[in-house]
């Protein structure tokens, strides 16, 4: 699998080779400047060392030389800037129609489930050629999903999803590591991304004990916990209907206006007097401490699930069989 | 700077030996204490900081914890600082000249201020200790957002402010204990007739200290005690 | 005070008074500066012996020497000793505290029993981390981290926060002195443009120690309210938010970098005109240079957080607010190699110790430019890259101007010369055994090697023993001064008034100075480093 003395990392996402491109040119650079310096300064050690009779020569300064050797490099800091920001923006907005694995970290390991509601505990499979969006949130302290490999790392919050996305390029198995500490294991908290072809990788997502998909999964939650009795399909129901919310913006009863994303979803289970959408009363009970991550996790993907009302049975879910490639969603 | 002082002060014995002049040692304490003042705004800054943060996320639980709190005591002591910052202000113009009895007066006039600030606070936080408002297990905050009575004010929320709330009087109160001292300590040698018109830098300097925990309780006071207040 | 006379021993502060009271409570900002060595001498050794256990852990990728949670304490408490009890307080608590009233000419800091009470603060501060470390320890990180700190670590969290809580204020009364003293204290005609850079730079320094240390301060003070009373603020399962804890740590603990590489650019800045004989090229910009670190280091401090959580619009600001403040670092390096044009260079220990933090410094600040950059940064932060670079500034550069300092400066503060080759031997050992330390991180950071790994996978062996060999060759380098420093006090030759034959101010007066400072007080009318009227270095008088 690995060389036993690697000097490069294995590029196996389509970010890694932009990072490092502009790692390589930095690389060059630095070089550049690091050998002109130090020749500079052997060049003058040698030259200008003390000999009997020569005396230094007093020089004051030179505002226009310093001028110069400000704005070059500034100007050189501004590319290099808006070279990473660049990179920076598109790892950090994933694709429409992206595959999501829901990942839960906690100490110290890494628990992940597919929309199609494949578990796996530190191991991630994955296709190659097709993006892959992970939501992530911590069960305990600060964690970070690092993969060397895919040039990609993003802290994973309690109490919050942070997202992150990739698209592998090369079949193979690389490191999963945890990049922020947290605790006794952490150095332990490591797994591993398999990218397989995609026939492998359909051939392990039917070979796998499916019990059913993410959505199918949060939607007998939301029967089970009640939900179903508020927020209903039509208007009548005493909660907002949550057909079509997701991505949409929502107007609060204090006249904000937001958009209902993962968090705004999750938060709305767990405290639900934060944000009441305007013309509702605040009734809502509070679920904190009554859902796990992954039944949140599992809430979060049904009602992302929901389409518009004209799709027919109200709430029900735009499953994703196993096999199929994944319907496009409309939003995110 | 002269190399030969005049000669009162070449005799002042106030006068530090590393220093030239008075002048010089005058400046020198008074550039300190203000600079010491500003780290105290960047201390304070840090707890405003956050307070601000959850202040603008949870405002209707903010609203509602610090309506809880006794508007009449805050002013009062709102009231009492501002007097003792006068009195202060009056120590050293009695100081500027010359009068030592007047400079007693005021100083103790000051510490009785300050001391009966002290007070307020303490029945203050006694009474947020029997209403079971002070964060730890104990807390329970029984209320409702001002303006809807159905909706029950989160817990967590509640708690956040009362952290804020202690955390920031209590900084603030720890600091008005050291002014308290300070100016005991003032007391006794403005008693002795330490502080002439030539030298009273350590009153000048304590004003300022006294100055800044007041300016710190004027922004204290509207953050915690006045959110949303309908009168 | 009786003028020096060349047979009798001469009143200096040294000998002025004999027994441990007064050294104790003494006022004299020189013996000061002495204690404090001793002290951060101590607190280094212990910050280097928790490093070589790292190392030596780290030879073998399987965790074999300690467990994973000594391992945790180990490098947490490396991080914290280093930082607030060696190279925070180095420089400026020790050749600032020597240096700043005599370069000044002035016979002490503006508050000398202030000056006091900050190195009794920091023993206090001292002996409360020494306590911490021997009942159990720390695992935090120095970061701190919530809610790890707050709520999940089972270790003396809150004694190690009350101990760096308590040498804050250390740090900010030696700062508050500083800039009281530098602005009301200088000798008649030594206006601001005057000034040696060396001021300048702990100008700079202090205005940072006022306005940041508060603020870790309080931060520490709330960590340890919410890990005793369970509040919440930075708890997201009670409402609180960990990234504020983030936000609030990153606002001190960046520009506390700059607390740690101004001074030593300070040092850099009167070590390479002395020894070039030409004055320092571009005066007012490597000034205004340092000051501008100061203002712009306060603006930069989210781009540790760049994975952590916040928007896109504050990674893209912060971003461009850290090349910004990369201008004028750039600007002294370019400054300092002017210098040497046309000079008249000798290479003497505090010049190798100069050239060698050019070299690093250059180096760990390039690799700055990686971090910066966003979609770099995503993937080498938090790996052994963000390790290489903060040592390559803080030891290849910070430690590396301090040594250059201590040998610079020697001859002033002891009296005595070192014994100029095993200087010069120390300085390339230090310069070679740091190199193989530090550079392979660089490259173990890019595999993807993540920070504060107890255990790791075995591709990653190679680089890593090459990492700890480096150290060992670096730990022999640093204990060398130490004893031939030592050995100089006895044996060392005598030192004239001015060895070097450098500018400024406390070179006018005898090695060792007397307690006051200067016999006659000083009257400035010469410009800084007029090197073409100071005459050639004298010869150092032999004998004990």
């Amino acid at each position: 699998m690995y060389d036993t003395f690697p000097l490069w990392p294995a590029r196996a996402s389509t970010t890694a080779g932009s990072v490092d491109a502009l790692f390589i040119f930095l690389v060059i650079l630095s070089a550049m400047v690091s050998v002109a310096i130090f020749a500079a300064i052997v060049l003058f050690a040698v030259r200008y060392r003390r000999r009997r009779g020569v005396t230094a020569e007093p020089i004051e300064g030179s505002t226009a030389l310093e001028i110069t050797w400000s704005v070059i490099p500034l100007g050189i800091f501004i590319v290099i800037f808006l070279w990473g920001a660049v990179i920076y923006f598109k790892e950090r907005t994933p694709p429409r129609g992206a595959t999501e694995v829901y990942v839960v970290a906690k100490q110290w390991m890494w628990k992940l489930q597919h929309e199609e509601g494949q578990r796996e505990i530190n191991e991630l499979h994955v296709p190659v050629g097709r993006d892959v969006k992970m939501i992530l949130t911590s069960q305990d302290v600060i964690h970070s999903f690092y993969v060397p490999a895919f040039r990609i790392k993003q802290d994973v919050l309690p109490g919050r999803y942070t997202t992150a996305w990739f698209r592998p390029t090369k079949a193979g198995i690389y490191h999963l590591f945890c990049a922020e500490y947290c605790g006794s294991q952490h150095s332990g908290m490591i797994g591993q991304v398999v990218v397989l072809e995609p026939a492998q990788y359909e051939a392990w997502l039917s070979g796998g004990a499916a019990s059913g998909s993410m959505a199918s999964s949060g939607e007998s939650i939301f029967q089970q916990l009640g939900c179903s009795t508020c927020h209903r399909s039509d208007t009548q129901g005493r909660g907002p209907n949550l057909a079509g919310l997701f991505g949409k913006p929502v107007q609060l009863e204090d006249g904000r206006v937001l958009t209902a994303d993962e968090n705004y979803i999750r938060e709305s289970i767990l405290t639900p007097g934060a944000k009441i959408v305007s013309g509702f009363k605040p009734i809502m009970p509070v679920f904190q401490g009554l859902v796990s991550e992954e039944q949140l996790n599992a809430l979060v993907a049904y009602v992302k699930s929901l389409n518009p009302s004209s799709s027919g049975a109200a709430g029900s879910p735009a499953a994703v069989p196993s096999g199929a490639k994944p319907q496009e969603t409309k939003v995110q | 700077m002269a190399d030969s002082p005049t000669a009162v002060e070449h005799h002042n014995p106030a006068l530090k030996h590393h220093f030239v002049d008075m002048e010089q040692q005058r400046e020198a304490s008074s550039l300190g204490m203000w600079l010491f003042l500003a780290t105290e705004i960047m201390f304070f800054g840090g707890m405003f900081c956050a307070y601000l943060i959850y202040r603008y996320w949870y405002f209707p639980d903010f609203a509602a914890a610090s309506s809880s709190l006794d508007i009449t005591l805050g002013t009062v002591n709102t009231a009492v600082l501002i007097c003792s910052s006068l009195t202060v202000v009056m120590a050293v113009r009695a100081a500027q000249l010359g009068k030592r009895q007047q400079q007693v007066v005021y100083l103790a006039l000051t510490l009785v201020l300050g001391l009966a600030f002290l007070g307020v606070k303490a029945i203050e936080w006694t009474s947020k200790f029997e209403e079971h408002h002070v964060p730890g297990p104990t807390f329970n905050f029984q209320g409702s957002i001002p303006g809807h009575p159905d909706q029950p004010v989160d817990q967590h929320h509640a708690q956040l402010f009362f952290s804020l709330y202690f955390a920031m009087t209590g900084m603030h109160a720890l600091h008005m204990i050291i002014g308290v001292g300070i100016f005991a300590y003032l007391l006794y040698h403005a008693w002795k007739g330490a502080y002439t018109p030539e030298y009273h830098t350590p009153l000048e300097n304590s004003g300022l200290y006294w100055h800044f925990v007041d300016i710190v309780w004027i922004y204290l006071f509207p953050l915690l005690y006045l959110i949303d207040r309908k009168k | 005070m009786a003028t020096a006379a060349i047979t009798a021993e001469r009143e200096t502060y040294l000998n002025q008074e004999y027994g441990i009271k007064s050294w104790l409570l003494t006022v004299d900002h020189k013996r000061i500066a002495l204690l404090y060595l001793l002290s951060i001498t101590f607190f280094f050794f212990i910050g280097g012996f928790f490093a070589l256990l790292i190392r030596l852990e780290l030879l073998t990728p399987a965790g074999d020497l300690v467990q994973a949670d000594t391992y945790n304490k180990l490098f947490t408490m490396h991080g914290q000793v280093m930082v607030f009890f060696f190279l925070i307080p180095s420089i400026p608590a020790v050749l600032g505290n020597f240096l700043v009233p005599l370069m000044i000419g002035a016979k002490d800091l503006a508050f000398p029993r202030i000056n006091l009470l900050s190195w009794y603060l920091y023993i206090i501060a001292g002996v409360l981390m020494l306590h911490c470390m021997l009942t159990g320890g720390v695992d935090t990180g120095w970061t701190f981290y919530t809610p790890f700190s707050t709520a999940f670590s089972n270790t003396k969290v809150i004694e190690a926060g009350l101990a760096i809580f308590i040498s804050g204020f250390s740090s900010i009364l030696t700062g508050l002195n500083f800039v009281v003293t530098i602005h009301r204290m200088r000798a008649p005609g030594m206006t601001w443009n005057r000034l040696p850079l060396f001021i300048w730079a702990h100008y700079a320094t202090s205005i940072i120690q006022l306005l940041g240390t508060p603020v870790i301060a309080v931060t520490l003070v709330l960590v340890v309210l919410e890990r005793a009373l369970h509040l919440g603020i930075f708890d997201p399962t009670r409402g609180g938010d960990p990234l504020l804890f983030q936000h609030l740590f990153w606002f001190y603990s960046h520009p506390a970098v700059y607390i740690m590489i101004l001074p030593s650019m300070g040092v850099v800045t009167e070590i390479v005109p002395c020894f070039s004989r030409k004055r320092i090229f571009g005066y007012k910009f490597v000034a205004l240079s340092s000051i501008s670190i100061a203002v712009f280091g306060f603006l930069v401090w989210a781009h540790h957080m760049f994975v952590a959580g916040i928007s896109l619009y504050a990674a893209l600001i912060f971003s461009a607010l850290s090349y910004l403040v990369a201008v004028p670092s750039a600007v002294k390096v370019f400054n300092w190699t002017a210098t040497m044009y046309k000079g008249s260079i000798t290479f003497s220990t505090p010049m190798l110790y100069a050239f060698g933090f050019i070299g690093l410094f250059l180096m760990g600040g390039l690799t700055g430019l990686f971090l910066a950059a966003l979609g770099i940064d995503v993937h080498v932060t938090d790996t052994y890259f963000v390790v290489a670079h903060f040592h390559y500034i803080m030891v290849g550069g910070a430690v590396m101007g301090y040594l250059g300092g201590m040998h610079f400066w020697w001859p002033k503060i002891s009296g005595r010369m070192y014994p100029e080759s095993l200087g010069r031997l120390a300085a390339v050992i230090v310069f070679l055994g740091f190199n193989l330390t530090f550079f392979p991180q660089f490259i173990l950071g890019y595999l993807g090697m993540p920070r504060r790994y107890w255990q790791y996978p075995p591709e990653f062996q190679v680089l890593n023993v090459l990492s700890t060999a480096g150290s060992t060759i670096l730990a022999v380098g640093y204990l060398l001064p130490m004893v031939y420093f030592l050995w100089s006090m006895r044996y060392g030759k005598i030192a004239p008034d001015n060895p070097w034959g450098a500018s400024g101010l406390e070179w006018m007066t005898s090695s060792p100075p007397p307690t006051f400072n200067f016999d006659h007080p000083p009257v400035v009318n010469w410009e800084a480093y007029d090197y073409e009227n100071i005459p050639a270095p004298q010869e150092a008088r032999s004998g004990g």
